[in-house]
Order: C-alpha cells, then structure tokens, then sequence
C-alpha cells in the first residue's frame, strides 16, 4: 500500500468507525423499533462506504459496485421487513416501543 | 483530499442528526441525508453506478418505506412528546461525547500500516460486464431475496381474516 | 448439474405461486411438490453419483454461469437439510389447519431451503453471504407469520441480531477484500498467507467469526435463539433448530475455519474456548427452565458448543467428529422439536408445571424422546454416543486433556436436565384435565419414527457409516 492510498484508507477508515459507532449507539441505546431499524441502516451504510473503499484502493471500482449493488438489494428487503414486523407489533400494543416487547424473558 | 474530509464530516453531523432527533420523521430525514453524503462520498470514489443506486434506493425507497410506516404508526401528542424528548436527552447526549473520545483514541493509537496487501493488477472492467459475467449468482440471489421479500410484503401486509384482538 | 439444486426449487415457488395459488384444492399441490423436492435432494446427496454432481447441464449453466462446487460436507448438509425440511413440512401439514396459511408456508419453507443449499455450495464469500441472506429473510418471516406478538418479537430480536451478524460479516469482507482483491475463497485464502500477521487481517478474522457465533447462537451471542425458537411456530423451530442455525452458523465456521484459515492456533483457541462456555452456560440454564421448548433451545447451544470443540481442535478427527455430531445433533433435536410440537398441539401448552405422565397416552411420542435424549446425552449404543466420544478422542490426541474431562463431565448435566424434564412431562402420574389425551396423527409419528430410526441405525451400523459418510470429510483439511 503506497503513501497515497494509506492517506485514503485512514481519512475514510477514522470516519467509517465514527459512523460504525453512531449505528451502534442508536442500536443500543434506543427503545423504539423504527430506530433499531435506523441504526441497522446506519451500520449498513458505513460498511457500503467501507467496500468502495476497499474496491478504490486495491483498483477493482467494477467488483465492489457489483457487491455494493447487491447488498442495498438485499437492504431494502431487510428494511421492508423489518418495517411490516414493527407495524404489526403496533397494532398489537398499540406503540413502538420495545419495553412493550417483554413477553419473552431471558 | 479536502472536498473528501468536508461531505465525511458533514456525514457525521448528518448521523448525529438522525440518531439524536427528537421525532421519528426527523431522524428518517436525517438517514436521507447520510445517505445521500454518502452517495457524493461514493460518486468520489470513482463508483459513479453505486452511487446512483444509493441514491435512489436507499435516498428514495427506503425513506418512503419508513415514512409510511410512521404515517400508519399513531402519532405522539403534544405532550408527550415532550416528555419522550427530555427523557432522549438523557440517554443521548453521551453520543457526540463517545464519538469525540474513539477519534482521539484512534489519533492516538495511530494504526501502523503493517498492511501487505497481496498484488493484484488494476482491472479496468465495465460494472455491467462484472456483475452479468462473474457476480450472476449474486444476481440470482437478488432475485431470490426478493421473491422472500414479496411473499414477505404478501404475508406481513395482508388484513388478518379473523382480525384478532 | 449441482446449480439445479438451486434452480428447481427457484422456479418451483414461482409457478407454486402463479398457477397453484388460485384455489384451496390446488394449493393442496405444494405439499406434494415440497415433499418430493426434499426427498429427491436427499437421494442425489445419499448416493452422490458424479453423473449427477460432476457434469454440467450446458445450456442452463452457462446462462446462469453458476458454478458450486460440492464435497462430502456438502452432501453431509444436504441430507439433514432435506431430512429435516421434511420434518418441518410434516408439522406443518398438522398443525397448520387453515389452507392458506400452510400454502405460504411451504413456499418460504422451500425459500429457506434453497438458500441453505446455496450456502453448502458457494466458494465465494460474498454470495455465502447473499444466500445466508435469503435465509435469514425466509426465516424471520416463518417465525413472523402466525403475527402473534411473541412470535412478531421474536422474528424482530433474530432480524436485529442477524443484521448485527451480517453488518461484522460484511466488514471482515471489505477487509478481506482490500487485503486480496477478490472473494472467492481461493483469492482470499492466498491473500490471508501473504499478510498473516497484519493487525487488519486478524481484526477482520476476528469480526467475521463474532458474526457466525451470533448467526450459530453460541454463548456471548445467544440471546436471540431461546426467544426465537419458543416464539416460532411448532413446524418452524424444528427447521430453526434442526438446521438453519447449523447451516448459517456452524456449517459456514467449518467451511470458513478450514479453507480460508487454517492450522490457525488462535483462531482454535478460541474456538475451544467459546465451545466450552457454550456446552455450560447452555446445559446449566436448561436445568433451570420450565418451558419444554426453551429447554431444548438450551439444549442446542450446548450441543452446538460440543460441534465448534471439535472443530477447534484442528485435526482431521476432531472436524470428522464435529461434523458428525452436526448430523446427529440435527437428527435428534429435529425429532425432540417434533414431539414437542405433538404435545404443544395435543395439550395447548408447552409449560412442563402443567404436564405430566403423557406416555401413558402417548406411548410413540414418549419412547421416542427418550431415544433422543438418551442419544444426545450420549449413552451408547446410540448415535450421539459415537460423535461424542470421537470429539473427546480428538481432544485427547491433541493433548487438550482440560477440555475433553470438561466435554464428558458436561454430559452428566445433559443427563440431568433431561432427566427431569422427562419425569415432568413424560413419566409419572397423569396430571388432571388430560385424561381425553390423542396421539397425534399418523404423519408426524411416521417423521418421529423414521428419525429415531436414524438415530439408533446409525448408532448400531456406526462403523459402516462412519467410514462411508463423515471419514472423507476429513479431505477438506488436506490443499
């Protein structure tokens, strides 16, 4: 790895983890559905930036935007349902808060 | 290099953003916008097709599949909301300071570059050409994927017949 | 012709839903077509003919350019995948009465199924992920669909973690990639000897293999599985428990551990390690549970932990073990899944304080749990006695001695908690209010059957088996 891309890979890579911590921190912290589904997004959205990143320094732009495409494919389905669970346990509990959630113990 | 570090950080304050807003439509607007700096990151990154893709889909789909989900989620009163805002506050102030504190540590640490990387050729391949003639599994997967996904729309979108509780 | 593993099923769901979804009577037609499916896949992967394996079929393979490559692993897991869809296909068909419902069912059934068939066949990192993806999906919406509010949590707990597990699994990819240039296993591999020591590379190994310990379930990981199985419906769990966790979490560690990485100590160690914590921390909390199901979800994090020792030791014997306990761990449990099942729709309740003397009215069911639990605590003749002792074997030569005394004093615990849970539920007087009890019908008898068959057929014939089926496994190891 040359001093160039070492400059690009640690630029991006200090940030990527800035945001990895966002996601995390929402995924943790958060009491309501919709934001747990948030700080997936999240998480999902720095790996993104972080296989482009991989694709640009090693010079295979082509084979990451192939993988990249694929995993946002794969995202929405995720996210769509994950969506349709959380409005059913709305319409269960009337709220989307995941203390409602405490059915299960353990 | 400077252009890069600007939309990162404006990346950073746009997740800030949608993690610690107040209402959901906020923070959905919030995941928009990472979103959409994030597709100008990738569009720099010599990925102009992913980029278009992220920003249609991920700008576009997925914020309307959450916004539509809080339109059929019952809104919070005036009140309440409120309430559910101190209560936040609380719980999320410590983020920015967590974010401070791992970039001074990763300052810090200073990451040797230990990191061989094996040597591969440049390739200079159309996207098109390597999803069609090398990732087509992939691409079967996706077709797949989505057709779990469509039975998934049918069985979690459909009124229950018997319309319990 | 391996790519119409794939491909039948794939079209099959999409006529299923075309021509067959218009009326009851005709939705009667996936049933059958699911059932033939599965028992064609096991037959192809019992006698694994290099006709069938070895030829490519011209026109349709190089339209889809998909290429998989199998090994005996692979066949291993295509008959416990069959094995036990057929298993969940037979649940269903009694306990799904509506017509609808189980129509649904048996098409994100066949969904599942194939996207396990496409994890045992990749040799690419990325669709391994793709098609645990499609997994994963199918999954989430099985335990989902009843939309009960147990079984909404438990399908949104799994969805989270398994999204957690795949945003590590795709970091440790984008490292790998950057560290190779490419995905397939090949290109990885090459790229792993060249930098072994780089502190990126051992950060990456290191998240991918936290992201299969959530996917398996193993102990820091666990939290997802017992809501998960409970929550699901009957014929769900015992496809959960039977194989998806194996395939998504175990399979794809032996594949992972042995192509990409091996002779790697540490990775060993630590394999060891968390194998160990998983057989305590699984059998001890199963003492401790009241409900039948969550105790067998228990249960399978101890046993998956005996798996991912045996695996840890590196030698060719100790992942011939692992994967042979894999095979018995999924024959055995499957069939405690489906007898738990039975009781659940016999009684309407799950909770062990309620039940009580069943074998007394329902003599298949009880006797053949006893033979799976006898077997999954190791008591020979039976199947699971000989995987056991073939990890601890393992263990020994590689002069782990700590652990193989900890892997045998762990199935005195297993001994105990199914002890009591068989003089709770099975044994003993008949509690009041079951006295007008029925066994359950003929179909999901004939699938407990068949399995308790297996298990004790493959207990006695071991050294036929042994040497036929998981012996040439031990060729994954050898490059």
């Amino acid at each position: 790895m040359n001093a160039n891309s070492w400059q690009l890979f640690s630029t991006f890579g200090f940030f990527i983890i800035l945001l990895f911590a966002c996601g995390a921190y929402c995924l943790v912290v958060t009491r309501n559905m919709i934001r747990a589904i948030i700080g997936i997004e999240l998480l999902i959205k720095a790996v993104t930036l972080l296989i482009i990143l991989a694709g640009k320094i090693t010079g295979r732009t082509s084979l990451a935007q192939g993988l990249v495409m694929t995993i946002i494919v794969i995202e929405v389905v995720i996210a769509a349902t994950a969506a349709g669970i959380a409005l059913w346990v709305f319409r269960h509990t009337d709220s989307l808060d995941v203390r409602s959630l405490r059915s299960l113990k353990g | 290099m400077n252009i890069n570090l600007t939309f990162l950080i404006l990346t950073i304050i746009a997740a800030l953003w949608s993690v610690m807003g107040r209402s959901l439509l906020k923070a959905t607007i919030g995941l928009a916008a990472t979103s959409a700096l994030i597709s100008i990151l990738i569009f720099r990154l010599d990925s102009p097709l992913a980029a278009v893709f992220e920003l249609s889909v991920c700008t576009g789909l997925i914020t309307a599949v959450f916004v539509s989900t809080i339109s059929l989620t019952k809104p919070l009163t005036h009140k309440e909301i409120l309430q559910a805002s101190k209560d936040r506050f609380k719980r999320y102030w410590y983020l920015p300071v967590i974010l401070v504190v791992i970039g001074i540590a990763l300052v810090l640490l200073k990451v040797r570059q230990d990191f061989i990387m094996a040597p591969v050729p440049a390739l200079q391949q159309d996207v098109r050409d390597v999803l069609w003639n090398f990732r087509r599994l992939d691409i079967l997967g996706q077709v797949i994927i989505l057709l779990a996904g469509a039975l998934g729309v049918v069985i979690l979108f459909e009124e229950n017949k018997r319309n319990e509780r | 012709m391996p790519s119409l593993m794939i491909l039948i099923p794939l079209f099959g769901v999409i006529i299923l839903n075309l021509v067959f979804a218009s009326n009851d009577k005709m939705k009667r037609a996936a049933f059958w077509f699911a059932l033939a499916l599965f028992i064609s896949q096991i037959a192809v992967a019992i006698f694994h003919h290099p006709i069938f394996w070895n030829n490519s079929l011209k026109p349709l393979d190089s339209f889809f350019k998909v290429s998989f490559f199998v090994d005996h692993l692979s066949f291993i897991m295509f008959i416990c995948i069959g094995m036990v869809s057929i298993a969940s296909l037979f649940v269903a068909k009694y306990t799904i009465t509506e017509e609808g419902g189980r129509f649904k069912f048996i098409n994100l059934l066949i969904l599942a199924s194939l996207g396990m068939s496409g994890i045992i066949m990749v040799k690419d990192i990325f669709s391994l992920y793709v098609f645990m993806e499609i997994t994963a999906v199918s999954s989430f919406l099985l335990i989902a669909y009843p939309k009960s509010l147990e079984s909404l949590e438990g399908a949104f707990k799994y969805l989270i973690l398994s999204a957690v597990a795949t945003v590590l699994m795709l970091s440790a990819i984008g490292i790998l990639l950057l560290a190779s240039g490419g995905t397939s296993f090949f290109a990885i591999a090459s790229g792993i000897a060249e930098a072994r020591n780089s502190s990126l590379i051992v950060f990456a190994i290191g998240l991918f293999i936290c992201g299969l310990f959530i996917k398996g379930g193993l102990v820091p990981f666990h939290g997802w599985l017992p809501d998960a199985y409970t929550a699901a419906p009957a014929s769900v769990s015992v496809l959960l428990a039977g194989v998806v966790t194996k395939a998504a979490g175990i399979y794809t560690m032996i594949r992972i551990v042995t192509s990409l990485f091996p002779y790697n100590q540490p990775v060993n160690n630590v394999l060891m390690l968390v194998g160990t914590i998983s057989i305590f921390v699984g059998a001890i909390v199963a003492i401790g549970q009241d409900n039948f199901k969550r105790m067998l979800a228990y249960s399978s994090i101890s046993q998956m932990g005996y798996i991912i020792l045996g695996l840890g030791t590196g030698t060719g014997l100790g992942i011939a073990g692992a994967v042979f306990h894999l095979f018995n761990h999924s024959v055995f449990k499957s069939l405690l899944f489906v007898n738990s099942a039975a009781v659940e729709k016999e009684t309407g309740t799950c909770d062990m304080n309620k039940l009580g003397g069943i074998s007394q009215k329902m003599p298949v069911t009880g006797a053949t749990s006893v033979i799976a639990f006898l077997s999954t605590c190791g008591i020979p003749p039976l199947s699971g006695f000989w995987s056991k002792i073939i990890i601890v074997i393992a263990l020994w030569q590689t002069s782990h001695y700590a652990y193989a005394c900890l892997a045998v004093l762990a199935s005195i615990i297993t001994l105990a908690y199914f002890l009591s849970m068989q003089r709770r539920v099975f044994f003993g007087k008949l509690r009041s209010g079951l006295e007008g009890l029925k066994e359950a019908d003929r179909g999901v008898l004939a699938v407990s059957i068949i399995l308790a068959a297996i298990t004790i057929g493959v207990g006695v014939f071991f050294p036929f088996f042994f040497n036929i089926f998981i012996l040439p496994v031990k060729e994954i190891l050898v490059r």
